[in-house]
């Protein structure tokens, strides 16, 4: 643009006088908003603790074949024998190593948690911004989709969805994601009714942007914090949900190990009075697994929502 | 600048209107509507500056809204040089955007805080495959410095300014797709003072330099007797009177015209002994306008016939909706 007018003259005064000092630091401070949660959530103690936790556990799912000391479904001479040397956790009633199952459970947890997460969230976030951004009768038939959705029993319908279609790793990942999107609908949807309103997004309707443009590029991004916390605090419960499953027969099939599955032992008295090492370390992981999400969920929460910075 | 009857307007009104429905019950029925703007025309010619005031809820950033389409009138047109906004292709509509924008008047609401602003003032060039990302990359350096940031400003979040300098990337991002219509909705009345004055100088050096025609919507008088040079004055939805500053200023017709210009504090304090006509009340609900002239309520020289018939927007130059126009009063 071929255009000279002095520069100067425009600049505020006070930028120059008053607040010399502050602008120096803040042209130093460039700090995005992404910087300034990730500061605070790693300021908040139990987050950094649950995601350390969070961590391992992924790390152990994804090393599984290296770590686990023996091969999940190899059966041994001995049934329900203690812990030993060689079975650090001894061994449960078909005499297969519990060490090894319980490594090759957390792919299980870990693959069905973020797995039928990413599905609803994709299902919740596409439909919440239709509902939202165009309303009049979109709104009107997805938010009544939803309610239909949410007034349903939800371990009902997984348990009898799963019973159709059959109990596999994917399936019940597959069904948890399709039922899970209305919470992410709707929170989405609310974002986006006083987004919509901001001047921003008419600006940009006023530039000529697309509608998906508009959509997925500024009002997404601002509607995304609440999607993000409620997504962890979902891991955690797809987890629960299928060692749910699995302990009811209705999850992972056996002889594919996984948490739940292995609870399901403790079904017994003798097993849950006198062989511990059966039910207590996959009852802790799964304690630890949810714990820890939570833990993360929380601190995320807390650094996105406070308006208090530090 | 003087207004001259051959020139091509380069953007017509002609009676829009915008209603709101106002619903209720269980199966939302439109019991009424909230006649937001009510059978309003003008013309905006090339290069001019078009002042629109009056109280809030008066209608004028609905009117400035329906100008870009951001709103979709409920009757009436609006022609931007000669092409009907309402009935083009979403495609044409798009192209035309680009000639088309609008300024804010909340800067804190108007800037995406994802952003940085460098990419802000970009997109619009990218979004219309305008320039290469190098090119606007270049557009955005030169911008910056015509409304007089430091280029080094680019890769801040919108929060990390004020507001101010807010108001000038809002400009700034308007002008990126050099425009020829300028709708200011308000643009400084949510500043300080002293940052008025800047933000208005720019849009004045801008206006000369890039030839450019602004709608500039304000609540009181004292921003719009700097910029424009005609001014549209609004109540209710309807135009009171429409003619050049100087003599919407020193000639007001309208009684409502004259109210809005006693509310305009007198810097000289020798002056302020002069005649006041003074307001009462409240502006009327626009989902249930009185009858007749809408402002007989509050008008003081109200008659008969103010409370019967709606005045009509006569005159040739100067144009008023009264039945009895201050001037044949005070004579």
């Amino acid at each position: 643009m071929a255009m000279k007018l002095n520069p100067n003259k425009n600049v505020p005064e006070v930028d120059g006088l008053k607040n010399s000092a502050i602008i120096r630091k803040q042209l130093n401070d460039e700090e995005s908003y992404f910087h300034m949660v990730m500061r605070r959530f790693f300021n908040h103690k139990l987050a950094v603790a649950g995601l350390i936790v969070f961590t391992l556990i992924i790390l152990v799912a994804a090393l599984a074949p290296v770590i686990s000391p023996h091969d999940p479904n190899k059966i041994f001479g001995e049934f329900e024998a203690a812990p030993s040397s060689t079975h650090l956790l001894g061994t449960d009633p078909v005499g297969r190593d519990v060490m090894s199952r319980l490594v090759y459970g957390a792919q299980v947890s870990i693959s069905v948690g973020i797995g039928a997460v990413a599905i609803y969230v994709v299902i919740g976030i596409v439909l919440g911004l239709i509902a939202g951004y165009f309303g009049k009768w979109a709104d009107m038939i997805i938010m009544r989709i939803t309610d239909v959705f949410m007034s349903f029993p939800y371990f009902m319908v997984i348990l009898v969805l799963v019973s159709i279609i059959g109990p596999s790793l994917f399936n019940i990942t597959f069904v948890i994601g399709l039922l899970g999107w209305p919470a992410i609908a709707r929170l989405v949807r609310g974002s986006v009714l006083s987004i919509k309103e901001m001047d921003y997004v008419k600006a940009g309707v006023a530039l000529g942007y697309s509608t998906p443009k508009i959509l997925f590029q500024h009002i997404l991004p601002n509607a995304l914090a609440p999607i993000l916390v409620n997504a962890t605090f979902g891991v955690a419960s797809a987890i629960i949900m299928e060692a749910s499953l699995s302990f009811l027969g209705m999850g992972v099939r056996p002889p594919a190990a996984s948490w739940g599955n292995m609870l399901t032992q403790a079904e017994s008295i003798t097993v849950l009075s006198s062989q511990p090492w059966l039910w207590i370390p996959p009852g802790l992981m799964i304690l630890l697994a949810v714990l820890s999400i939570n833990f993360i969920g929380d601190g995320l929460r807390d650094a996105i929502e406070s308006q208090n910075a530090k | 600048m003087p207004v001259t009857e051959q020139r091509q307007p380069l953007l017509q009104v002609k009676n829009l209107k915008k209603y709101y429905p106002i619903r209720k019950g269980i199966i939302s029925r439109t019991v009424g509507y909230v006649k937001a703007v009510d059978d309003v025309s003008f013309d905006i010619y090339p290069g001019e500056t078009m002042g629109l005031v009056g109280e809030s809820g008066c209608g004028k950033s609905t009117t400035g809204r329906s100008l870009v389409r951001l709103e979709d009138p409920t009757e009436g047109q609006v022609l931007f040089q000669g092409k009907n906004l309402a009935n083009i292709s979403q495609r044409e509509m798009r192209k035309l955007r680009t000639d088309l924008q609008i300024i804010f008047q909340d800067p804190y609401s108007s800037l995406n805080p994802r952003k940085r602003i460098g990419d802000l003032l970009a997109e619009p060039l990218l979004a219309h495959k305008l320039a290469t990302k190098k090119d606007a990359d270049q557009k955005v350096n030169e911008i910056l410095e015509i409304v007089g940031l430091p280029k080094q400003y680019k890769n801040r979040y919108p929060h990390q300014f004020s507001g101010g300098q807010r108001q000038r990337i809002g400009i700034a991002r308007a002008l990126m797709l050099r425009p020829k219509l300028i709708i200011c909705d308000e643009p400084v009345s949510a500043l300080d003072v002293s940052i008025q004055a800047q933000v208005l100088n720019l849009l004045k050096d801008l206006q000369k330099e890039l030839n450019l025609t602004y709608v500039f919507i304000a609540h009181g008088l004292g921003a719009v007797k700097y910029i424009s040079d005609r001014i549209t004055v609004m109540y209710l939805g309807k135009v009171m009177e429409l003619a050049t500053t100087k003599e919407i200023f020193e000639h007001p017709k309208h009684p409502y015209t004259e109210i809005l210009l006693n509310a305009y504090p007198i810097p000289n304090p020798h002056q302020r002994d002069r005649e006041q006509i003074v307001v009462e009340g409240d502006v009327p609900s626009p989902a249930n306008p009185p009858k007749g002239c809408v402002f007989h309520t509050r008008c003081p020289f109200a008659k008969d016939v103010c409370r019967e018939k709606v005045p009509q927007l006569t005159g040739k130059d100067h144009l008023v909706a009264c039945h009895f126009p201050l001037e044949t009063v005070n004579v």
